[in-house]
């Protein structure tokens, strides 16, 4: 299998249930690899199974308030009686986009949250991430500090891709000389440079929303993170970057990290993921093997 | 639509549940296996030693920044001293020939200048210092680090500002005929006392700003109110004297610590004047006033530096959980 070309789990999925007309394997071969993808997803989940947490959501509830809700954003006069007597906005409407998750994350697991617009996934990985405190009676339980990459573009738009590179090695905690010595891995991983050699030397307000993201990701899958997030952030790049990222994640995961990837495609959750929750309405409705939820998921897309 | 499998969410089997989580529960397992509560802030110490570890991050974000600051314009890093030199021209154009309060004060022009740098440190501290958080939201949900760096980082980026501006203080001094002397070193201590109070400053308005966006679009009145009211371009002293001005309004200005501050640099520059140069001992009187220092000065500005910037900190700390949440 390793000095093969790696089949993509969907890939093989695809062309077994008949959908992808083109390939050229036989039946017999097919059913094989899907056997073989099969066999190395339970064994490397019954592995995970005993080892060690890296995230425990303990009854997770989370809680927007949403201020001047129906009335605008209130005058001024209005805004700095609310800063001197720290009263809340007599307009506040709370939306519970959590009700209740819990769920226990190993090392060595990655894990795709899937769902409508809406229900929760984005919401959950935040509270992960520490954005956003949880609601008495729960809480999110990490090992290290996890990162939450997001759709948005540039990580500081008014600088260089290079300074973007380095002031973010330097905010995640690496000393300078580590920032410079992983400068050039994360540029060459990037693949930046291979559209426009002087890239690097541009704002990076200036590149597309493709070019930011694939940076973002490089530098931050540039230190071996416990916890990984990523919340449609490979959605922007190109079909070569996806591979590549998707990639990267199972390295991330095979050393021993743990990887959470939100996304609306189901081939990107099939071949990143060994395992999937699926979140409607701010509650889990299915936790297990990621075909088994994918497969439920898209059925019930369908139906309804 | 195939009808072999209608799924009803209600009916699906409850998701099964980790047995070690259902044996132990949450919190116990979180402790069990050393796991932390995510985003919870650390002691405050242990802040600012987290803080001090991330020092080479701040100064290299604020250098950066501020060599961005400028690379849309045409004549580029030339603006960091234009700028400055431009805002004096329009305040000597207005208040020293249209208003004629150059004859009120000794070298009018040097206290023009040391009153609208210094002043201009703190306001532009405050104004991006209240943005600081607000609009650095990707960065902050995207890596994790304290959060404090980015107010201190504002404030350093108009202390480099600062000292582009210091440049022209010293030309001006040296060009207006002041003689150069050891009193003029006391300026360092001066702005690192400032430097610290305007970090406090930036800290508190930067947690403001998080949570209330108007705070960026009140600051720079409340800042022009505050400037207005330090006499950054006019002699304070004229004005304090006044009898229609209530007692608790003359120890307000008086104690006002960047007019403090402002004042005591201009003592350290402007030598006193000689009564020789003036018509009437009351212009004179006037002349001595408008550069008057009082004693506890110094003292006031440590208190001041100490008490905005530890209490800046310590707010600031106080929600640093919050911050993710924009």
């Amino acid at each position: 299998m390793a000095d093969t070309p790696r089949v993509l789990p969907s890939q093989v999925l695809r062309a077994v249930q008949g959908v992808d007309g083109e390939h050229s394997y036989t039946d017999d071969e097919l059913a094989g690899l899907r056997a073989q993808i099969l066999e190395e997803r339970a064994k490397r989940r019954a592995e995970a199974a005993t080892n060690k947490p890296t995230v425990v959501v303990d009854n997770l509830n989370i809680i927007y308030r949403v201020h001047g809700a129906g009335t605008g954003r209130g005058s001024a006069t209005g805004a700095l009686s609310r800063i001197i007597s720290r009263r809340t906005s007599p307009t506040v409407r709370e939306v519970h986009a959590v009700r209740g998750i819990s769920f226990v994350a190993r090392r060595g697991e990655s894990i795709g949250l899937i769902g409508r617009n809406g229900s929760g996934k984005s919401t959950t990985l935040a509270a992960i991430a520490g954005l956003l405190p949880p609601e008495k009676g729960g809480g999110v339980y990490t090992d290290g500090q996890p990162s939450l990459l997001g759709i948005n573009a540039a990580l500081m738009p008014e600088l260089t891709g290079e300074r973007n590179v380095i002031v973010g090695c330097l905010a995640m905690g690496m000393s300078k000389s580590e920032a410079n010595a992983r400068y050039q891995s994360i540029v060459d991983f990037s693949r930046i440079e291979d559209t426009n050699p002087h890239a690097m030397s541009l704002p990076m307000k200036a590149y597309s929303s493709g070019m930011a993201a694939r940076l973002r990701f490089a530098i931050a899958a540039s230190r071996d993170q416990d916890v990984l997030m990523i919340d449609e952030a490979l959605a922007t790049g190109d079909a070569k970057f996806q591979a590549q990222s998707e990639e990267r994640i199972r390295e991330l995961r095979e050393s021993a990290g743990t990887v959470f990837v939100v996304s609306h495609s189901m081939a990107a959750i099939r071949d990143t993921c060994d395992r999937s929750i699926w979140i409607e309405a701010g509650k889990i409705i299915m936790d297990g093997d990621v075909d088994e939820v994918a497969d439920a998921y898209e059925a019930w897309s369908r139906q309804s | 639509m195939t009808e072999s499998a209608v799924i009803v969410l209600e009916e699906l089997p409850p998701p099964p549940i980790d047995p070690e989580y259902a044996e132990l529960g949450g919190v116990p397992m979180a402790a069990k296996h050393g796991l932390k509560q995510s985003g919870k802030r650390p002691p405050l110490f242990e802040y600012a030693a987290q803080l001090w570890q991330r020092r080479h991050f701040i100064t290299g974000y604020a250098t950066a920044k501020n060599r961005a600051m400028y690379s849309d314009a045409r004549l580029g890093q030339l603006w960091q001293l234009l700028t400055p030199i431009l805002n004096v021209a329009v305040y000597f154009f207005v208040f020293g020939i249209l208003f004629t309060q150059s004859k009120d004060v000794p070298d009018f022009l040097l206290f023009l200048v040391v009153g609208v740098f210094l002043f201009n440190f703190l306001q532009t501290s405050m104004i991006n210092g209240a943005r600081s958080i607000s609009d650095q939201l990707v960065l902050i949900r995207a890596l994790h680090f304290p959060r404090a760096c980015l107010p201190i980082s504002t404030a350093i980026i108009q202390l480099q500002q600062l000292a582009f501006s210091m440049v022209i203080v010293l030309a001006v001094a040296l060009g207006t005929s002041q003689t150069p002397s050891f009193k003029w070193l006391l300026i360092l201590p001066a702005v690192l006392l400032e430097s610290v109070f305007c970090t406090g400053m930036a800290m508190i308005v930067a947690r403001m700003g998080s949570v209330l966006t108007d705070t960026a679009q009140l600051l720079p009145f409340i800042s022009r109110t505050w400037m207005y009211l330090c006499g950054v371009m006019y002699s304070l002293g004229s004005v304090t004297d006044k009898a229609s001005i209530p007692h608790w309004g003359k120890l307000v200005l008086d104690y006002d610590p960047p007019a403090l501050f402002i004042t005591v640099v201009r003592n350290c520059l402007i030598s006193k004047p000689h009564p020789s140069g003036y018509k009437t001992s009351a212009a004179y009187q006037t002349a001595l006033q408008s550069i008057y220092q009082p004693h506890y000065a110094w003292p006031m500005l440590v208190f001041w530096a100490v008490v905005v910037g530890i209490g800046g900190f310590m707010y600031f700390w106080k929600a640093e959980e919050q911050y993710g949440r924009g």
